[in-house]
């Protein structure tokens, strides 16, 4: 087993995400089988590569700093257009600290 | 007009011109075909005519004062529902989003509608764009026009049936691991991942970063060639789009083919013993007929690419997906504490395949496993990247099968995850190597399921790609073949 449903509901935990007990069980079986595919990589020796965050290719020197020039921001209305609960220009949000 | 569901952005360039219709009129009949024709495949989530008529209004004031329409005039567009449209809902195929309504346009779509492209609505796909045959959409899975009992491929599979299907002429999906060309190949059209950072992503929403593109899907290599030079090129508002020019794809599909080296990389076709396989192999014999010159060849690394694309993946999205945590994005779960909201906001609005994603890259960052999984997969990312760079030397071009199998029945695989996973081996390689590849047509099955053949190139080197693409797609007859 690579995988209990113990160390399950830490992984849930740390993702902020509630899971029921049927999906905590399902979710024992698939992570088992998949990480156990994945230790496939174990058999390949990378002692000595260089791991590869991103996608890298020849390219040549480029001038990446833009002109400071000042363009309209998106606005406070427009960003909180979607927000789910918002008030006085800000997204609220259930109290967080207790006085 | 002529008939909407087969026309090529080239015939509506001349019927615009000859004033044979308007933009308008065209925007019309192809709204009005989609919108009757969409309940067969479920392939749009929902459609935009205010904008499209608008589009296609500016369109004909440039015609009536004899301007230039632009590259794209009145070309009926859909694009998936993962990239962002001012205005327009943008749900990424997830509950959690339904109610979206982005406050700004992605920069693949400001390129498109400058260039006069006339958007007619967004496409199905899998939530998050995380899935290989469009059944983990919260609105329901998309049926393949050349099959309705079969998956049109994923996650961009409502892009490839509507363009398969004629209700859209061109349409955008984005591919992290496979998804604009496996359901490309499913759905009998030409999918294109471009170059990593060829075209901006600004406005794509993030899946897994590192591996994630926009790419176009047409009925032909010319017209998925022509969407791309069109919206390519850097972007200030993505730091990972390229510097390099963006050359005129089109203007050198010359059919100039002969003498191109063609590796077929050994990996890719052992075991491959189905129809899709026989298709592959005449399309290589095609290609010999064509004067290119066909080489052997090995891509050692290619074994471990899923179990290196679903580390570094999952791991990605893990991150990415932690923004949608009840705050900002129009879905909360109600509840007294915050980290309460959290976490029934999410478990409430993820489907099951986003949440596998999220426990498996949760699990392969977390502390104690970061160096066996996400540290080793990242070595092994460099091994696969260093396979291509090799093979480069010796050859133009790659060629091999997209896919293992053609398009499957609907639920055929949903109880089996790693099975899925699995069946991406041909397509996440050039992801994980930041390389342009595409699917083209090659053929269908005896049961009449469409087959594609995928083209692997340099960095940079599309126009290469498209060239050989577009001459064997001519030599054997496949433009618009779906």
């Amino acid at each position: 087993m690579k995988i209990t449903e113990l160390e399950v509901r830490n992984v849930a935990d740390l993702a902020n995400l509630d899971l029921t007990a049927s999906e905590i069980a399902r979710l024992a079986r698939d992570m088992d089988e998949i990480l156990t595919h994945m230790d496939a990589l174990s058999e390949l020796d990378t002692s000595n590569v260089e791991p590869m965050a991103q996608v890298l290719y020849q390219s040549e020197e480029t001038a990446t700093l833009r002109a400071d020039e000042i363009v309209p921001p998106i606005g406070n209305e427009a960003a909180l257009a979607n927000a789910p609960l918002a008030g006085a220009g800000y997204y609220k949000v259930p109290k967080v600290i207790e006085r | 007009m002529n008939d909407i569901a087969s026309m090529t952005i080239e015939e509506v360039r001349t019927g615009l011109a000859a004033r044979k219709f308007s933009a308008v009129e065209m925007a019309q009949s192809a709204l009005e075909f989609a919108q009757a024709e969409n309940p067969k495949t479920n392939a749009y989530l929902h459609f935009c005519p205010e904008r499209a008529l608008a589009a296609a209004e500016r369109v004909d004031k440039k015609l009536a004062a004899g301007e230039d329409a632009g590259a794209l005039g009145g070309v009926p567009l859909a694009v998936k529902d993962v990239i962002v449209t001012k205005g327009v809902r943008t749900t990424c195929g997830s509950r959690l989003l339904e109610r979206y309504i982005p406050p700004y346009d992605a920069t693949a779509v400001v390129r498109l509608e400058q260039a006069g492209a006339v958007i007619l609505g967004k496409t199905n796909c899998d939530e998050f764009a995380m899935g290989s045959s469009n059944e983990n959409s919260a609105f329901g899975p998309v049926r393949n026009p050349a099959a309705l009992d079969r998956v049109p491929g994923g996650s961009s599979g409502g892009s490839a049936a509507a363009v398969a299907q004629g209700t859209a002429m061109v349409a955008l999906g984005s591919d992290t691991g496979g998804s604009v060309r496996q359901p490309a190949s499913f759905c009998g059209v030409v999918g294109v991942t471009p170059t990593y950072g060829r075209v901006s992503r600004y406005g794509l929403v993030a899946f897994a970063s590192s591996l994630d593109h926009i790419g176009p899907l047409g009925r032909t290599v010319r017209d998925a060639a022509l969407l791309l030079e069109t919206m390519a090129g850097r972007d200030a508002c993505d730091s990972t789009s390229a510097f390099a020019p963006v050359p005129s794809y089109t203007a050198q599909l010359d059919g100039e083919v002969a003498g191109t080296r063609i590796g077929l990389p050994r990996e890719y076709f052992e075991g491959l013993a189905s129809e899709s396989g026989d298709r592959i192999h005449q399309a290589i014999e095609l290609l010999k007929k064509l004067g290119c010159e066909i080489r052997d060849m090995s891509l050692p690394a290619t074994k471990y690419a899923v179990p290196c694309y679903y580390i570094i993946a999952t791991a990605e999205a893990s991150s990415n997906l932690a923004r949608y945590d009840g705050v900002r994005y129009t879905t909360r779960a109600n509840e007294d504490s915050l980290s309460d909201m959290y976490r029934a906001t999410r478990g409430e609005g993820f489907g099951a395949e986003c949440k596998r994603r999220i426990m498996l890259g949760t699990y392969v960052l977390s502390h104690g496993y970061y160096d066996a999984y996400y540290l080793k997969a990242q070595k092994v990312r460099a091994l696969i990247a260093e396979d291509f760079r090799k093979a480069f030397t010796e050859v133009d071009a790659i060629v091999a099968p997209v896919s293992p199998s053609p398009a499957f029945k609907i639920g055929e695989k949903m109880d089996d995850p790693l099975e899925m996973y699995l069946s991406d081996i041909y397509t996440i390689t050039g992801d994980l190597a930041g390389i342009p590849c595409m699917s083209v047509p090659c053929g269908k099955t005896s049961d009449g399921l469409p087959v594609g053949m995928q083209i692997l190139a340099r960095h940079f080197d599309e126009t290469g790609m498209f060239r050989l693409a577009d001459a064997f797609e001519k030599a054997g007859g496949f433009a618009g073949s779906n």
